[in-house]
């Protein structure tokens, strides 16, 4: 039996970004249909952080590194809900989309590769965090929290972050079978990557032994830079260094999430 | 002949690990053709389908899926498939409508398109009334019918339905099934999967029987009848039967074609059933209850596949 061997390859789609596109709308639509949820996680929440740590604790710490304490936490309350919410929306929602909805092997069955899911999904994030921080900085605007003008700049920032968190924590997600490794993750990950990286005091307040988790994590280097933003001076290390480390976990991450995806979606 | 086929596979193997889901099949499946893959549960029906829907590489075989190869083409093949798969993958948190037009999104159809062919596909499937409410409170088989209109959103070539009505009550699966002989109508080509008979007698012009991984019997129902059970079946039982069965088997030797003893009745196997019936009087039995029937599906599948239950 002879076979034809002119087929087409299916390599020169003239328009790849489409199915990432349709991934990013499909999250968009449950967001739509959503948000009101994520309001008081995403928005309301960080706010009651500022109010009760910022001016209450703030009153008994006055002043810390020549601003005031509110001044000095914001930058550390707006990169931590960024965090909070990159790992909220990577754990169980992902792993839901591989095992109860199972809205990842319906876009797989369509002509969705793999790792247009990966991009569709850390694109919507991107936004979805973006929204929040501007909603943030609105705020704290008005508490007089924001010192420069370069407090625009904690966006990038925040997007940097967006792509060295979500990638690995959904990388994670797409290998494991069950939610209760997710304990693990927030016991031994998110809970000290929050409480040693700068966000409500200085690193150097650690003992030294301790100072390199804070180092290797990803959150303080955006709180780092977040707060280098808002009071408008230079970060502790080179800014290159702090961006070219948040750019390392981004590019592993995302390696990792799409061999994570085509290994769970295909046999 | 080949080329034409939408589906063609020529010793297709799937291994996964030491353990071989399908060994070694062949088949070809013609456009507007409703095939189906009969077969107790790990057959390697679900295998199969897998592999026709390019999310599943073969081991072994050649596979031509609408002319392309599955593994080279898989994104340009599945843009012209349709799948319904075994469990629903419908989005909880959608509106029914929104669950088709997200899903049109995926192959690329445009906004304002994708609204209308999901309302129209919605008429179809009975579920416009539903069009904006949610997914969690539908009933099982409105879930299993939206599954089929969102795997028409692409206007595809082919359509896969693996076990399309498993689980739905016998309403459920009428509806489902008079919606899927329109599409056949229509000239749809439709492939599924079922373990029941009765599904396969009424939607499939043609179907291979599976088991243990390989094809066992291929032909029309009909033709499937006709050459591995006979016009009619008797079904005896005897006031005495459950361990006598095999005794009373060995005097209805030579009735029929065949005499099949299971554990509640014996079961003859034979062209002129009203004919068995009256030599089995001659030879002085008198069974307690006498039934003549029209030879099934079941009858070919259970001569094929044994009666032994497959977990």
């Amino acid at each position: 039996m002879t076979t034809e061997t002119t087929t087409v390859r299916g390599a020169g789609d003239p328009r790849p970004l489409r199915p990432v596109v349709a991934v990013v709308e499909r999250y968009l639509t449950l967001y739509r249909r959503l948000w009101q949820a994520s309001v008081f996680s995403s928005f309301i929440l960080p706010i009651l952080f500022l109010v009760s740590i910022g001016i209450g604790v703030g009153g008994y710490v006055g002043s810390i590194e020549g601003v005031d304490y509110l001044s000095w936490i914001v930058p550390g309350v707006l990169v931590s809900t960024a965090f909070q919410i990159c790992v909220g929306e990577s754990t169980y929602p992902v792993l839901g989309d591989f095992k109860w909805v199972r809205a990842y092997h319906a876009m797989r069955a369509a002509p969705v590769q793999p790792k247009d899911i990966v991009h569709g999904h850390l694109l919507y994030m991107i936004f979805r965090v973006q929204l929040s921080i501007v909603a943030f900085l609105l705020v704290v605007v008005f508490f007089g929290g924001l010192h420069s003008p370069w407090a625009l700049a904690t966006l990038p920032i925040c997007a940097l972050l967006t792509a060295a968190v979500v990638t690995p924590v959904t990388a994670f997600a797409a290998t494991i079978e069950s939610d209760s490794y997710f304990a693990l993750l927030f016991r031994f990950v998110v809970i000290p990557a929050t409480l040693f990286s700068g966000v409500f005091f200085p690193v150097e307040q650690l003992p030294v032994a301790i100072r390199p988790v804070a180092y290797a994590s990803p959150v303080w280097h955006a709180v780092e830079l977040s707060r280098a933003a808002t009071l408008g001076r230079a970060p502790s290390w080179p800014i290159v260094v702090h961006i070219g480390y948040l750019l390392l976990w981004a590019v592993v991450g995302l390696l990792a999430a799409r061999r994570a995806f085509a290994r769970r979606l295909e046999d | 002949m080949a080329d034409q086929s939408l589906i063609s596979a020529r010793g297709l193997v799937k291994r996964f690990g030491d353990f071989t889901a399908v060994d070694g099949i062949d088949l070809e499946v013609a456009p507007g053709e409703a095939f189906g893959f009969l077969g107790p549960n790990g057959a390697g029906k679900s295998s199969t389908m897998r592999m026709i829907g390019c999310v599943s590489t073969p081991t072994a075989g050649e596979l031509r899926i609408l002319g392309m190869d599955p593994v080279r083409d898989g994104t340009r093949i599945r843009a012209r498939l349709g799948v319904c798969p075994q469990l629903d993958n419908l989005d909880p948190d959608l509106s029914v409508r929104e669950n088709l037009t997200t899903y049109a999104r995926y192959f690329g159809v445009s906004r304002a398109e994708a609204r209308r062919r999901a309302d129209e596909l919605l008429e179809f499937v009975q579920l416009s009334d539903r069009a904006n409410g949610k997914v969690e409170p539908l009933s099982g088989g409105m879930k299993r019918r939206l599954t089929i209109a969102r795997a028409m959103v692409n206007e595809p070539d082919l359509v896969l339905l693996d076990e399309p009505t498993t689980g739905l009550d016998p309403q459920a699966r009428h509806l489902v099934w008079e919606r899927l002989f329109r599409l056949k109508q229509r000239g749809t080509t439709l492939v599924l999967t079922t373990h029941y008979m009765d599904e396969a007698e009424q939607l499939c012009d043609r179907l291979v029987v599976m088991d243990g991984g390989k094809i066992v019997a291929e032909g029309s129902p009909r033709a499937l009848i006709e050459n591995y059970s006979t016009a009619e079946v008797v079904e005896l039982r005897f006031a005495d039967g459950l361990d006598s069965n095999a005794q009373y088997a060995a005097k209805l030797d030579g009735i029929g074609e065949r005499v099949d003893p299971l554990p509640d009745r014996v079961l003859l196997y034979a062209d002129d059933g009203d004919a068995a019936v009256a030599e089995v009087h001659r030879r002085g039995l008198s069974p307690a209850s006498v039934l003549v029937r029209r030879s099934t599906l079941e009858d070919v599948f259970l001569h094929l596949t044994g009666r032994t239950l497959v977990d």
